[in-house]
């Protein structure tokens, strides 16, 4: 049967289906391969929506897959490191805020972490606890920002409502300690703002009962999704030894399977009484990223429960006067109180001349804060360093290889935030 | 720094040292951490004995400029090392001289001094050898000097105007 035989009056050609696949079989895939095809140059950025926040990356393709790749970075740099050269050490605390914008309350800590190692001071255990509880609190919320919005990424807008649903909870909580929704400049070197409202336990408690019910929406959608497996699975893979390499830490280490977590291996405020568990993944692909994330939220709602029942009394400012602002009181009332706060204010803490090093688990990875004082009354030199810096680093080398719509999956599954990026 | 890590960290100190005599010109305590000053000659062999010695992670690289403080030579390029294996961490310092600003690069041994040693680069100058791609990375490419330069004013701020070309950058690295 010929073609012109099969062409009814129309002229359209119809074939019955062995014909079909008869003729599928016959094509001759190996000379596709001697197609010469032009390289196409794609931009992805820096105002893509999928980017989070603003940068680019420059693509070889071929095809549809990526041959080369090239990543800007930069676009939101705001100089942090060189303006807080001319602040004082607690007016840096309010930057630390736009570091890690879904996270801010981590920062702050990991800061004033830092500085209080310096000045050599302990902290008391109130604020101890209460620190623990607003760090998980906030890894809680980044996770869910995280794999939220990588899910939307990928194409399922559904789970990013029921996070933002759980989220705008622990928002409002949060809100009503803090006045603040997303920069918060909670805490305070050598303690904390102000003490928790009355009845804010009962409060955390209560929120905390409802995240449990949106991470089960979330798992119970994806998990076994096969869109998602297909779109997760196998991409970005990196290995345990390249992985540390790079320079990788946080989720994203452990799910190249990288038992690490500064919270177990250097614990601060007793973090080693808590029980908890540190999730690993396996393959080191997108999909072990974002299942690290969302098991680190159980462990979390592990940690704040244990903390809440270990909340103990008692003041939350440690009692050094070269430190702490006096109570509003004292200042007017007593001339010894309104000189101390106006040194306070005019020079601010002064940590004793050397430099320091000081990590801690952000939700991210490490955020590590290398500090040198030259006893004045300014740091010297602050240097951030960012976790996701350093994914970030790897991502030209995760995608090449991969498909262009991989770009995306992968760059929400390392969770980079341009504002600590490129601070 | 307890005093378990302080004799873990012993060893690996004097073993360095009997490998490459002169290498390590003094060692400080900094707040309990322990901070090796090494020679910029021979940083890379002590960077490469240490990568040997089970520091597998370069946590950071920070440069400084002690144009404000007592000092002999201007600039400080810092290494943060941390080992996951052996918990340690360590700090190496490699002083370097206003007017020759060559560094050797450590990206052979640590991916992540890519893009660490590219921020150094932008921020203060310093000319890493052996880097494959060192090229600005925070600020534009038309940025002229170096903005965390104590020398450099605070509020000043530089235009970009049009695109980088990433052509050359996509071939290299």
């Amino acid at each position: 049967m010929t073609e012109t035989d099969m062409a009814d009056k129309t002229g359209k050609i119809e074939l019955t289906e062995e014909e079909l696949i008869h003729r599928a079989s016959q094509v001759d895939e190996t000379s596709l391969e001697d197609l010469d095809t032009e390289p196409m140059y794609v931009n992805v950025g820096p105002t893509h929506p999928a980017t989070h926040g603003a940068f680019r990356v420059f693509c070889k393709l071929d095809g549809e897959r990526i041959e080369r790749a090239a990543v800007e970075i930069g676009y939101l740099h705001r100089g942090f490191e060189k303006i807080v050269e001319i602040k004082h050490y607690t007016q840096v605390i309010p930057y630390t805020d736009r570091l890690n914008y879904c996270s801010g309350l981590s920062n702050n800590v990991g800061y004033c972490k830092a500085v209080e190692r310096m000045l050599g001071v302990a902290i008391t255990p109130r604020t101890e606890i209460i620190r623990v509880i607003i760090c998980e609190i906030q890894r809680i919320m980044d996770h869910m920002i995280c794999v939220g919005a990588n899910l939307v990424d990928i194409g399922a807008l559904t789970n990013f409502w029921y996070f933002f649903n759980a989220r705008e909870k622990m928002n409002n909580l949060l809100e009503a300690l803090t006045g603040a929704r997303l920069t918060y400049s909670y805490v305070r070197i050598g303690g904390l703002a102000w003490d928790l409202p009355e009845g804010y336990e009962e409060r955390i408690k209560a929120t905390m009962k409802e995240i449990p019910k949106a991470i089960k929406d979330v798992t119970g959608l994806v998990k076994r999704n096969r869109i998602f497996i297909d779109r997760t699975k196998d991409i970005g893979v990196i290995g345990p030894e390249e992985a540390v390499n790079y320079g990788f830490t946080g989720p994203c280490l452990r799910a190249s399977g990288v038992q690490h977590d500064l919270r177990k291996k250097r614990p601060y405020y007793h973090y080693d009484e808590f029980g908890f568990d540190v999730p690993v993944g396996e393959n080191g692909d997108t999909y072990d990223r974002i299942m690290v994330r969302v098991e680190e939220m159980w462990q979390s709602l592990r940690i704040v429960e244990q903390a809440l029942k270990m909340l103990p009394g008692g003041p939350i400012n440690i009692d050094d006067k070269n430190i702490m602002l006096p109570p509003k009181d004292d200042v007017h009332n007593s001339m010894e109180a309104l000189i101390n706060h106006f040194k306070l204010v005019i020079e601010g803490i002064k940590p004793p001349p050397g430099e320091i090093y000081d990590a801690s688990e952000t939700p991210n990875g490490e955020l590590g804060f290398y500090i040198i004082s030259d006893g004045g009354s300014h740091p010297y030199r602050i240097k951030c360093r960012p976790p996701c810096f350093y994914t970030m680093n790897t991502l030209k080398r995760l995608i090449e290889g991969h498909m262009v719509a991989d770009i995306v999956a992968v760059l929400g599954g390392l969770n980079v935030i341009a504002g600590e990026l490129d601070r | 720094m307890s005093k378990n890590e302080r004799e873990q960290l012993r060893p690996i100190v004097d073993d360095i040292k009997g490998r490459l005599p002169g290498a390590i010109l003094n060692e400080e305590d900094s707040f309990g951490d322990l901070v090796l000053v090494a020679d910029r000659k021979q940083s890379h062999d002590v960077m490469k004995q240490l990568r040997a010695q089970g520091f597998d992670l370069l946590a950071d690289i920070a440069g400084v400029d002690l144009l404000k403080v007592e000092h002999t030579e201007r600039f400080l390029v810092v290494y943060n090392l941390y080992s996951i294996p052996r918990d340690l961490r360590v700090r190496v310092k490699v002083y370097v001289p206003e007017d020759d600003m060559n560094v050797p690069s450590v990206t052979d041994i640590w991916q992540s001094a890519n893009w660490a040693e590219r921020e150094a680069y932008d921020m203060f100058g310093f000319h890493f050898e052996g880097h494959p791609n060192l090229v600005r990375i925070l600020t534009h490419r038309q940025f002229e000097g170096h903005a965390l330069r104590k020398d450099y004013p605070v509020m000043k701020g530089q235009w970009a105007s049009g695109v980088s070309d990433l052509m050359p950058d996509m071939e290299r690295e």
